[in-house]
């Protein structure tokens, strides 16, 4: 009764079959491709289409990078990685530059991707339409005759009722000019860095059973109008109160002891690297 | 000896217990009580939780005599339920008091008094364990030493002190209503059956005890798209909290003059959701209430759950089933809804005959007309 596990845990035949969806899904640029998602060691929603592009894709020599809400030590990250290594034993790493594979949620790392790079992305709900229609077989078919209406609808009617859009994350772009896509969950912040992006990025909802994909250097613009123009969060002009970097997402906190709000990076991987370079400077200047 | 024609029913209904018998007898296994109860933890919490009755030691019995089905040991709760006098009611818990084993927040990265992760398989990886298909006593025994020795080395805080609400937080930034509580005599479910429109208090006390897998259920539908309501958890917190009862027989209300009479163990969530309001301009403005979720026991997916259906139902909208208070609180309690399916087993030799009966009618009058 006992069993060993595989290779990155699946059989070679799921992971072809993950693999024949992910082609497809590059080849129509914001299409979502569904695919027989597998139940996972970790739950439904808790990233299992994400985990299931990294097995598939994952090979000896890689290195692998997990984020979960921009930290590397989250939880939910930590226990990903845990799993990944234990059936592949794949280096990890937190260095952005470093990582082959990155794995997220939520968030798109602030240093720039390259060609040598993929991005997956955990994705809870892949439809953008589905606020505006809750059944699927209908969703597929508005996708099929480019109808959008509904989208647009959604934000006319955000700026009737509250004077602008009133998105959170996941506000919803176009791929190529023709699909409309849920690019996860990542904040409006991130959004502008699928455009033209160098990495390729996929996209898996293991939950709703659909792979999707950004290749390399396509065009991915966030939906919004001449007049109202699409706006990312805005963080008051603040900065990071460890490296000082303000062009960045950051995290509000509380501070305990004076109960004031105070501004975090969000990405940590990448304040650690501004707060050592600024510690290399600052030695440096000091021999000299 | 034949089941329809009635007679003999009585044989078989005995042969038929005795058989249910053998086949728990069979295995010549004996489960112990207090072996569901130190090693089954949330299945008890969860037969407590929907049969409302706060009582382990019951819940594994029942759990015992079911063999494990949660439906015959919510049942055989609530029937064991109806046989007990209602004396007391208790004061308003103070949840704010809970001891907290375990409390996080999605919400906010940093919550004042900090995350606590507790006793949980949210993290663990679900690959059958295949080593305890052969666990041993003495293993066992020498990795509970070792971990309460582990223990040993941390010093605990010379005070009790309490996890503040992380909703507090934002009331003070203007982001959430701040309600005077409403002290009025909530309606008993048990006591009362549901009317339409129903009050909260009615909505929350059907929630709590309505079946896991129903409440779960409709929650994930408001999430998936059936519904408007997708939170974000403001706070999961799981731990005992003390109930105390007023004097019998005094008027006043001095809380010193209180009884105590014991603890439950609890798991509470606070949903944060976004939700359109009128500002004092009249016009539509955004801000987050609170969906609110609370059941017996550690069972967070159900807590959780019912927090998203709260704020549905506080939002009636006939656009989508999971708002329509109706469809959900009539829907969910496992004793109905499972009572209701299973006798679907019953005789309905009447019934059918008087439906075959119409059918064959209406066929030979339709061959009629169309020749």
């Amino acid at each position: 009764m006992r069993a060993n596990t595989h290779f990155a845990f699946f059989d070679e035949g799921s992971k072809k079959e993950i693999r024949r969806a992910t082609l497809k899904a590059v080849a129509i640029p914001g299409y979502q491709v569904p695919f027989a998602s597998r139940e996972m060691p970790i739950a439904r929603g808790w990233g299992t289409g994400g985990l299931q592009l990294t097995l598939s894709l994952i090979g000896q020599s890689d290195v692998l990078k997990v984020i979960d809400q921009g930290a590397d030590e989250s939880v939910n990250a930590v226990s990903i990685k845990k799993l990944v290594q234990e059936t592949t034993g794949v280096q990890l790493t937190d260095q952005t530059e470093n990582a082959d594979l990155i794995q997220s949620r939520h968030r798109i790392p602030e240093v720039p991707l390259t060609k040598d790079q993929i991005l997956i992305l955990q994705v809870p709900i892949p439809e953008p339409l589905r606020p505006v229609e809750a059944s699927e077989y209908k969703t597929k078919r508005m996708h099929a005759e480019d109808d959008y209406s509904g989208a647009w609808l959604m934000l006319f009617e955000q700026i009737v009722k509250y004077g602008k859009t009133a998105t959170y994350a996941d506000h919803p772009v176009y791929v190529n000019g023709r699909y409309v896509m849920a690019p996860s969950p990542i904040p409006r912040f991130d959004n502008p860095k699928m455009h033209h992006s160098e990495a390729l990025i996929l996209l898996g909802a293991g939950r709703e059973k659909k792979i999707y994909a950004v290749p390399p250097y396509t065009a991915v613009e966030s939906l919004a109008f001449d007049d109202y123009p699409f706006a990312v969060e805005s963080f008051n002009g603040q900065g990071c109160r460890l490296c000082g970097t303000g062009d960045v997402f950051l995290d509000e906190l509380i501070d305990q002891e004076t109960g004031k709000t105070v501004y975090q990076c969000n990405d940590t991987s990448y304040c650690m690297d501004q707060l050592n370079s600024k510690e290399k400077v600052g030695v440096t200047s000091s021999y000299a | 000896m034949g089941y329809v024609p009635v007679k003999g029913g009585t044989q078989a209904i005995d042969a038929s217990i005795k058989r249910l018998t053998y086949e728990r007898l069979k295995g010549q296994e004996i489960l112990e009580i207090k072996t569901i109860l130190s090693t089954m933890g949330s299945m008890v919490d969860q037969v407590m939780s929907e049969s409302s009755l706060y009582s382990p030691e019951l819940a594994a019995l029942a759990i015992k005599q079911g063999e494990g089905s949660m439906e015959e040991a919510v049942f055989l709760m609530r029937a064991h339920r109806s046989t007990l006098p209602r004396h007391y009611y208790s004061e308003t818990v103070e949840v704010e008091t809970m001891l907290v084993e375990r409390r996080i927040s999605a919400s906010f990265k940093d919550i004042p008094g900090g995350q606590l992760l507790g006793a949980t398989y949210d993290y663990t990886h679900r690959l059958l364990d295949f080593g305890m298909m052969e666990e041993n006593a003495e293993v066992n025994r020498k990795w509970l030493q070792d971990y309460r020795d582990s223990l040993s080395v941390i010093q605990s805080g010379q005070e009790v002190v309490y996890f503040p609400k992380v909703v507090d937080y934002l009331r003070e930034e203007g982001l959430f209503e701040t309600f005077e509580p409403d002290n009025a005599q909530p309606t008993d479910v048990t006591k009362q059956s549901l009317q339409f429109p129903t009050t909260r208090s009615a909505r929350l006390q059907v929630m709590t005890r309505g079946q896991t897998g129903a409440v779960t259920s409709f929650g994930y539908a408001s999430l998936r798209g059936y519904g408007e309501v997708h939170p974000t958890v403001g706070e999961v917190r799981v731990g005992k909290v003390p109930i105390y009862t007023a004097h019998p027989n005094k008027t006043d209300l001095d809380p010193e003059d209180q009884f105590y009479i014991g603890e439950i163990r609890i798991t509470e969530v606070e949903s944060f959701v976004p939700v359109t309001v009128k500002n004092t301009n009249n016009e539509d403005a955004l801000e987050f209430e609170i969906g609110y979720g609370v059941c017996y026991g550690q069972n967070e997916t159900k807590a959780i759950a019912m927090s998203i259906l709260d704020q549905c139902l506080e939002h009636p909208n006939t656009e989508f089933p999971t708002h329509d208070e109706e469809f959900v609180l009539l829907h969910i309690d496992s004793v109905e809804s499972t009572g209701f399916i299973s006798h679907l087993k019953l005789p309905h030799y009447v019934t059918f005959q008087s439906k075959l009966d119409s059918i064959r009618q209406v066929k030979k009058e339709g061959t009629a007309v169309e020749s």
